[in-house]
């Protein structure tokens, strides 16, 4: 009594959907412009999911219509449905094949988490200090230099971020690069970026800390190495000796007992 | 006078709350006095001469109505008020504005109460998109802003969409298993009556000196820890609306477990029970995560107590960790529920059985198992231990399949079905499957974590959680008013605003939340008054469609409140579905069921010839053996 779906054609039809959202979707830049390592693997990690996306909306929306559009009741028409109650085999399917699909992106997701990490040799330390609301910024030399509402990074070269917040949580977020890391009270975190493009863009910060939220915000600048080190040897003060404590007292220094990283 | 004293009601409410509060009041100043301590302490933090009233009070005013009375004088070894019933059922608009036992008035007023939360969360929600029309300053400062936005999440989520899914259910559910009340009808009106005043001191901390909490509903430490005095408002808000969650939580627990009519054994059970006895469970067991966070919070503020300050030792993550805990089962909390509506909307108006009810049955277990390991999702950036964010994340993913599963079998149920779309019931079903699946697809991309560490605490999850709990929870609870209306009011509603009101509302969704996955992911943080002026003509878009979406509602505020009073009289059944809700009068009787209903069959049985899935009292005679049930196989 039952008749037979056109699946082959639906399906068709879900891939062609699938298609014309990709086409039109993948091309545009959602995160806007790339500015580190972590970008590229990052953005690509997008599109991936994209047209993943597509292909979900697209195999759902196609279901729900073609159903709408053969399975209406006419005007007047009090009978019931035909009295299906299931179909083993396409629950199976319906089970494994999402699981399968979020095994697949839980792994690659996991292997760009490892490369957008992953410690290079001669990293420049950089000691970054939040408070309500403004960051300030510690640089290795002679002492240690500070500025303040200004963070100037060297280009292609990895740079760990240790950050201090110094009264409520902050986070540090420059979209280009695509890192976000909080700053936590009583604790030291990391944020590791290789800057890859000159040029200046803006710190934000991304966690709610009061009134002046929405506008705390730094300069960070993208500049060759030589350019760099003449900018902080050019900085005439050095960190004040309060923020310097969170400095020594680096809770990562003590690793944490259950992983590596600790961050 | 002294009668309107002694008897439980609004008078004697007035009094116990004064009574109460002032007792608090005189109780600080008493003990600071004997203390040798400043009698007021007004640090911003402080206030114990208000914060203990505010505890005090709201307990005297749940006293002094009568919430209590019969437990206090059964425990007193007085004697008990004979059940004469007086306290229960509505014969007019007075009785629903009292203690009331009837599981049918308790529906009511939940869902009214909670609805005018909705109201007022929605206007709040109009003020911030008109703040963030444009890019600088324009109706409100900075910290006015951060007060309207927390204040708008959490009236949404503690006082609309969790409780209002407990209302639905208090009406429905007791009828859809054949039970003449909930378990526990004095706890049920007691869970009710501490809801309204959770409301009361959300909204109250605007008059707060330092203003309304502004520290999002999340009311991370340490700048909740340091926040002014509207903070503890929310602190204990939490509370009571908690308790009151826990309390309605247990009572659908043992309602469902040991109240079903004789025949409804569990694969019997309609998909709205399952969803509302996996949310119980939910709750249950989740909820004093929140309410332990908040008073940790709270002592923190009151009392001098270090949990989340680091200079005494205290740890600052780890408040994220106990609020999540709660808060990502939370959104399953506001989830589930919606389910249930959902699998009997489109059942029925597909006229077709639930496909795969076992399965749709056992993912809702999934999802529960599931949603108490993926919490640390919300801090993947939130300097926890590096390491926690793989396993999270694969648990966070799999989620997604329970979840794939449901939207499947609501599309398996339309195939060969007869699908009748002349019911905004139906329109809001259909539609939320749509909107919810886009919103699972950006949960997705959020649960992978360098995707997340990107877009997390920007636009991005503005538009993700909007679109599950407003694309999701918020349609089918429409769904769910819609579909019980006419049993609800015994009116039926006019589909032709009903229409108005579904298409407002889905342009309006879609408008105002898809653009902010795109501002998001190009740079706009969330939670901010001002921003760059690069997104200022998307957020113009998006506060159009906001306003759009807003005045939407307006259409449906006047449809219910009309047709309650003037509607066309409702028939017992008019969408002509199995459930036994549907078999009662509409509205039902005062007890539900003359002889308890024997369930005979499964709920969805449409289209099996013969097929019955509850036989009525009275109607025992013309009863055939019944056909056996095959589920979950064609």
């Amino acid at each position: 009594m039952t008749r037979r779906l056109p699946i082959a054609k639906m399906f068709a039809v879900t891939l062609v959907l699938t298609a014309l959202i990709s086409v039109v979707m993948v091309p545009i830049r959602w995160n806007g412009q790339g500015a580190s390592t972590a970008a590229g693997p990052i953005d690509t990690l997008t599109d991936v999911m994209i047209v993943l996306s597509a292909f979900v909306f697209s195999l759902v929306m196609v279901m729900l219509f073609y159903a709408l559009w053969k399975f209406k009741a006419k005007p007047g028409d009090e009978s019931d449905g035909e009295p299906i109650h299931g179909n083993t085999r396409l629950e199976v399917a319906w089970t494994l094949i999402p699981t399968i699909i979020v095994l697949f992106g839980a792994g690659y997701s996991w292997a760009v988490l490892e490369d957008i990490e992953d410690p290079a040799e001669n990293p420049l330390k950089v000691q970054v200090f939040s408070q309500q609301f403004a960051w300030s910024f510690g640089y290795p030399g002679k002492g240690e230099a500070f500025s303040e509402g200004e963070l100037h990074v060297p280009l292609d070269r990895q740079v760990h971020f240790k950050m201090h917040a110094l009264d409520v949580i902050h986070s540090f977020w420059v979209p280009e690069w695509r890192i976000k890391k909080d700053n936590v009270p009583g604790i030291t975190t990391t944020a590791i970026v290789t800057p890859n493009k000159p040029g200046t863009y803006q710190l934000i910060c991304t966690e709610l800390c009061g009134f002046g939220h929405a506008t705390m915000r730094a300069k960070v600048v993208v500049e060759p190495a030589a350019e760099f080190r003449k900018w902080v040897a050019g900085l005439k003060r050095k960190v004040p000796a309060p923020l310097m404590e969170a400095v020594v007292q680096d809770t990562e220094a003590n690793p944490l007992p259950l992983g590596p990283g600790g961050a | 006078m002294t009668a309107a004293i002694k008897r439980p009601g609004w008078t004697r409410a007035a009094l116990g709350t004064v009574l109460a509060a002032a007792f608090g009041f005189g109780l600080v100043i008493v003990l600071r006095a004997i203390s040798g301590l400043d009698v007021f302490q007004t640090e911003q933090t402080g206030h114990p001469h208000i914060v203990v009233p505010l505890v005090t009070g709201p307990l005297g005013f749940l006293a002094g109505f009568g919430c209590f009375d019969y437990w206090l004088r059964w425990a007193a070894g007085m004697p008990t008020i004979p059940e004469d019933h007086s306290q229960h059922g509505a014969t007019s608009w007075r009785d629903y504005f009292r203690f009331n036992t009837d599981h049918k008035v308790i529906g009511i007023q939940y869902i009214v109460t909670t609805f005018f939360f909705f109201f007022l969360g929605g206007l709040l929600a109009m003020l911030v998109r008109a703040e963030l029309a444009q890019p600088g300053s324009q109706i409100v400062d900075p910290s006015t802003y951060n007060g309207l936005f927390s204040t708008h999440a959490v009236l949404m989520i503690f006082v609309f969409v969790i409780p209002v899914f407990a209302g639905i259910a208090n009406y429905v559910l007791p009828l859809m298993i054949g039970a003449p009340d909930m378990a526990f009808p004095r706890l049920n009106a007691l869970s009710f009556w501490m809801l309204p005043l959770a409301g009361l001191l959300f909204i109250g901390a605007f008059l707060a000196p330092g203003g309304a909490f502004d520290t999002g509903w999340t009311g991370y430490a340490p700048l909740s820890t340091g926040a002014p005095l509207g903070q503890s408002f929310f602190n204990l808000g939490v509370q009571f609306a908690g308790a009151s969650s826990i309390a309605t939580a247990l009572n659908f627990l043992v309602t469902i477990i040991t109240m079903r009519a004789p025949g409804m054994t569990f694969w019997r059970m309609p998909l709205l029970v399952w969803a509302n006895l996996s949310t119980s469970l939910l709750v249950v067991a989740a909820t004093p995560f929140i309410a332990g966070a908040q008073f940790m919070v709270l002592f923190d503020r009151a009392i001098g107590t270090q949990f989340f300050e680091f200079a005494g030792g205290g740890d600052v993550v780890s408040y994220q960790h106990i609020f999540w805990f709660y808060s990502h089962p939370a959104v399953y909390i506001m989830m589930l529920p919606g389910f249930g509506i959902i699998s009997e909307v489109i059942s029925t108006h597909a006229r077709k059985p639930i496909f795969g009810y076992r399965l749709m049955a056992l993912a809702l277990i999934g999802i529960v198992v599931l949603s108490y390991s993926v919490w640390a999702h919300h801090m993947f950036v939130a300097g926890m231990f590096s390491w926690l964010r793989v396993p999270m994340m694969i648990t966070t993913l799999l989620i997604a399949v329970p979840t794939g599963i449901k939207i499947f079998s609501w599309l398996g149920t339309l195939f060969y079905g007869k699908i009748h779309t002349y019911s905004t019931a139906m329109l809001f079903a259909l539609a939320f499957i749509v909107t919810f699946t886009i919103g699972g697809i950006s949960g997705v991309m959020l649960g992978m974590v360098p995707i997340d560490i990107h877009v997390s605490d920007t636009y991005f999850i503005v538009a993700h959680i909007h679109f599950v709990l407003f694309g999701g929870s918020v349609f089918t609870i429409f769904a769910g008013i819609y579909h019980w209306f006419p049993k609800m009011t015994g009116r039926m509603y006019d589909e032709k605003l009903g229409r108005v009101h579904f298409w407002g509302t889905l342009l309006g969704t879609w408008g105002t939340f898809i653009p902010m996955h795109w501002v998001g992911m190009d740079g706009m943080p969330r939670r901010v008054a001002d921003y760059a002026t690069q997104f200022g003509d998307w957020n113009l878009l998006i506060s159009v469609f906001a306003f759009m979406l807003g005045a939407a509602q307006l259409v449906f505020l006047y449809n219910m409140v009309v047709s309650w009073r003037y509607g066309p009289r409702a028939d017992a059944n008019p969408w002509r579905a199995n459930t036994i809700e549907w078999q009662v009068s509409s509205p039902p009787p005062i007890f539900n069921f003359d002889e308890i209903p024997r369930v005979v069959g499964g709920p969805y049985e449409f289209g099996v010839p013969g097929a019955r899935h509850a036989i009525m009292g009275g109607e025992g005679a013309e009863v055939k053996k019944p056909e056996p049930t095959v589920v979950g196989s064609t």
